[in-house]
C-alpha cells in the first residue's frame, strides 16, 4: 500500500535525524546492538548511564504512542522454537559482526563505510535466505 | 544540553521513527526479505529516509567537535574479516527467522507480548555468547 510507504519514509526520516543527534551531540554512533550489547558483555567502559538513557527513549517512546491507542500488532511468530534460534543468533551475530541494521546499515551507509556496506549485504542475503527456507519447511 | 538528555531525545526519536515507520510490525520485514513473494518495499524507503539525514550528518562531523566535547568516531575501517561476514550471516538468519532486528525488538517491547520478551531474553543470551565466538574466529583465522 502506498501508505505505508510514506509512514516507512516518514519514520526513516526520524530514525536518521536520532542517528544525527547521538552523533554530532555526543560524537557517538547510534547502534541498536552495539549500545545494548556494550552493557550486556561488559565491554562499554563509561558511557553507562549515556546507553541506559538512550535505551529508556527507544523502549518508553512506543510504549506512550501504544499507551495514547496507537494500534499496532508486531505479528511475530508464537513459536519459541524460532524466537529462540531467531533471537540467539540476532544477538550473536550483530555482536560478532559488531553492528545492526542501525549501525552498519544507516549510520555505516550513510559515511560510505566499506565494512557496513559488505555487512548490509551479507545480512539481507542471510536473512532472505532464512525467510525462503522457512517458507519451504513451514 | 547534558549527554544523558541527549541520548534520552535521541533513544525516544529513534524509537518513535521504527513504531511509525512500521519496522516493529514483522510481517514488514519478512515482507521485504521475501523477494520471491508479495514483496515489501517499506524497508526500503525506512533505509533510504534514515541515511539521508546522517548522510548530512557525518559531513558536517569535518572540522568539528561533538556538542558534549571529546571527538567524533575515527573514520571507519575497511578491514573485511570473517567476524563481520560470520555475524553479518549470522545475525541474517535470525532476522528473516523471526523479523526482528535490536532496535525494534527494544521499541517493541511494550506491545510484543510474551514473543517479543522470549525474543529478547535470547537475544541477550547470544550477545553474551559473542565474546568467546569473536575470539574463536580470531584464531581460526589467524
Amino acid at each position: 500500500m502506498p501508505v505505508d510507504w510514506i509512514w516507512g519514509l516518514a519514520g526513516g526520516l526520524m530514525i536518521g535525524c536520532a542517528a544525527a543527534l547521538y552523533l554530532l551531540g555526543n560524537g557517538r554512533i547510534m547502534g541498536a546492538s552495539g549500545i545494548l550489547g556494550g552493557l550486556i558483555d561488559g565491554s562499554a567502559r563509561g558511557f553507562v548511564s549515556e546507553r541506559i538513557a538512550f535505551l529508556i527513549g527507544v523502549i518508553a517512546m512506543p510504549a506512550v504512542l501504544f499507551a495514547l491507542g496507537d494500534t499496532v500488532d508486531t505479528h511475530a511468530t508464537g513459536s519459541v522454537p524460532l524466537l529462540i534460534v531467531g533471537g540467539v543468533l540476532v544477538g550473536l551475530g550483530t555482536r560478532v559482526g559488531n553492528g545492526c541494521t542501525s549501525g552498519h546499515g544507516v549510520c555505516g551507509i550513510s559515511r560510505l563505510s566499506l565494512r557496513g556496506m559488505v555487512a548490509t549485504g551479507f545480512y539481507i542475503g542471510a536473512g532472505v535466505l532464512a525467510v525462503v527456507a522457512l517458507r519451504g519447511v513451514l | 544540553m547534558n549527554r544523558l538528555v541527549m541520548a534520552l531525545l535521541a533513544g525516544a526519536l529513534f524509537g518513535a521513527g521504527l513504531h511509525i515507520s512500521g519496522m516493529t510490525d514483522t510481517q514488514k520485514v519478512l515482507g521485504f526479505l521475501d523477494i520471491f513473494g508479495e514483496w515489501d518495499p517499506t524497508l526500503m524507503f525506512v533505509m533510504g529516509g534514515a541515511i539521508i539525514p546522517m548522510f548530512v550528518a557525518w559531513r558536517f562531523t569535518r572540522g568539528r567537535t561533538p556538542l558534549v566535547g571529546g571527538s567524533f568516531p575515527a573514520p571507519p575501517s575497511d578491514k573485511i574479516d570473517a567476524k563481520l561476514i560470520v555475524g553479518a550471516i549470522l545475525f541474517g538468519l535470525g532476522w528473516g527467522t523471526v523479523g526482528l532486528c535490536p532496535g525494534p525488538a527494544l521499541a517493541s517491547l511494550s506491545y510484543g507480548g510474551s514473543s517479543g520478551l522470549i525474543f529478547l531474553v535470547a537475544m541477550l543470551a547470544g550477545m553474551v555468547a559473542a565474546p568467546p565466538t569473536r575470539a574463536l574466529l580470531d584464531s581460526a583465522t589467524a
